[in-house]
């Protein structure tokens, strides 16, 4: 990606140049996007549990139109921080988020913010299935009835749309009647996705949408991904980190709540700037 | 700090460890070939050809054990670096060993001929040369001394000014005398070999930069405008 600004916030930070070691002691580098790129802009996100701190003053950008990584060990955020890019926290006593995430100029922290429109404008897919105990062709029809009132034939068709772009449609033409639990789990996972974008969000998080699913389906669900990055910005939280080196155009690394490094994919695999990501995609974090 | 998986660590230094071996190996036929071609020791050259498949069994070994790391332990960061530089720099090791092989052929070759001594003298230094810039980069491989290694990356004109004079001084003494020709034409080669190491001496050096920073060195090494005889 050319328009990524290439310097780190902190410039002391700097990569390493020719003629240096790799600079192991350098602490945090979050490199910068273009600010026409910008889709989401997290800007010193703080997170708490009750009295614990699970996000420590996160500041990053999603870019428009492409796919970022969040990686770390169990427990180091991320799967808070994309819980809080659609508020999903909000559904639970005593999580408060402070600081600001600029969606399109507006603050989705903020008290005014329509929760029903910004999940349609932000949708998600979580870890494990999660079919309806309905027909493959309600499944995917429920969130658009919620927002939409569609004929029987453009409801139709959106539905098939979904499942197209979801890469399930060729499996599941002939018997869309029948019920979503009877899939397999690889199906099931891309029937969630087919579901989420036939609202047609701007956004999509993914949390661990793969986890649970066998190698082939797994390959078939990146494949979904990497093509629904033309029309989508997509936020992924992964373990495996091949996965992440494979689909994303931006990862970050987050360690114990915060965020210490950020930036393009191809460089964090190759050549990390700080010590601990480089530890921790190494496989030597102890 | 070692990986969680203790293995991987074991595996990552056994190429290692292959690899410096590799590059003992490499020097001492490099110097051996040059001590047999100017002192036209035949026994030794017999040893340096008979010694070269060993550096050729170990190339293989060390891209064998490459290929099932990356296989098995998807290296990324500076362990993919490590290995990807294993890879690079035992294949041009295992190019110095075929050319010392070469001149030690060359020096059976040229055995009977005569006058050698003063054809011979200039091949020495220039090998004495080349010996010490493959010793150097072998020393920044051992320490991981990146300075080390853009010395030698930035010196391998001297080696070719060498080579452009051995040129010229050869030609001399074929006109001068045609019963030398034969025997130059070897040495021609021999030079032409030992530039050639010196060359892979250089791409270790720009393999170990780039392992260790992460940074491709692109940028050109001094060289001069005219075509000359080592850029043929």
């Amino acid at each position: 990606m050319t328009d990524l600004a290439p310097e780190p916030r902190a410039p002391e930070n700097a990569a390493a140049g020719p003629g240096t070691d790799i600079a192991p002691g350098t602490d945090t580098s979050i490199v910068s996007i273009d600010p026409e790129r910008i889709k989401i802009d997290i800007q010193n996100l703080d997170f708490f549990y009750g009295k614990g701190h699970a996000l420590k003053a996160v500041s990053m950008s999603v870019a428009h139109n492409s796919v970022t990584a969040l990686i770390g060990p169990s427990g180091c955020g991320k799967s808070t921080l994309l819980r809080t890019l659609n508020r999903m926290y909000g559904l639970y006593p005593g999580q408060r988020a402070t600081g600001r995430i600029m969606f399109d100029g507006e603050d989705i922290l903020g008290p005014r913010v329509n929760l029903s429109l910004l999940r349609a404008r932000i949708g998600m897919v979580f870890q494990k299935p999660t079919p309806f105990p309905m027909s493959i062709h309600d499944n995917v029809a429920f969130g658009v009835r919620l927002y939409e009132s569609l004929s029987r034939a453009d409801m139709h068709s959106r539905v098939e749309e979904a499942l197209r772009r979801a890469a399930l449609w060729d499996e599941v033409k002939d018997k869309l009647n029948t019920s979503g639990l009877g899939l397999s789990g690889g199906q099931q996972q891309r029937l969630c996705v087919a579901r989420c974008i036939a609202v047609r969000p701007e956004v999509l998080l993914l949390d661990e949408p793969t986890s649970a699913l066998d190698p082939i389906s797994s390959a078939r669900l990146e494949e979904t991904i990497t093509q629904l990055k033309s029309d989508y910005t997509i936020v992924i939280v992964t373990h495996n980190l091949g996965q992440a080196a494979r689909l994303s155009d931006y990862t970050g690394f987050m360690y114990l709540g915060e965020l210490v490094e950020f930036g393009e994919t191809g460089g964090m695999f190759t050549k990390p700037v700080t010590r601990r990501a480089s530890d921790y995609i190494t496989g030597r974090f102890g | 700090m070692e990986h969680t998986v203790r293995a991987y660590d074991a595996e990552l230094d056994a190429i290692t460890a292959e690899l410096a071996r590799m590059g003992g190996l490499a020097e001492a036929e490099v110097a051996d070939a040059i001590r047999a071609i100017a002192k036209l020791n035949m026994t030794l050259a017999q040893a340096v050809i008979e010694r070269d498949s060993a550096l050729d069994a170990l190339e293989i070994d060390i891209e064998q054990k490459a290929i099932r790391l990356i296989a098995l332990r998807q290296p990324v960061a500076d362990d993919l670096r490590r290995i990807v530089a294993a890879i690079k720099i035992s294949t041009d090791l295992e190019r110095c060993g075929d050319l010392a092989k070469n001149i030690a052929k060359r020096c059976l070759a040229i055995a009977d001929a005569k006058p050698a001594k003063p054809l011979t003298s200039s091949i020495e230094r220039m090998g004495e040369l080349v010996v010490l810039r493959l010793k150097e980069v072998l020393d920044a491989l051992a320490s991981r001394d990146v300075e080390r290694a853009d010395t030698v990356w930035r010196l391998d004109h001297e080696i070719d000014e060498h080579y452009d004079a051995i040129f010229r001084e050869l030609l001399t003494y074929m006109m001068g005398d045609p019963r030398t020709i034969a025997s130059c034409a070897h040495l021609l080669f021999v030079a032409k070999n030992l530039e050639r190491i010196g060359d892979h001496a250089t791409n270790i050096a720009e393999v170990l930069h780039y392992e260790i920073t992460g940074v491709m060195l692109t940028d050109q090494r001094p060289k001069s405008d005219a075509l000359t005889p080592h850029e043929y």
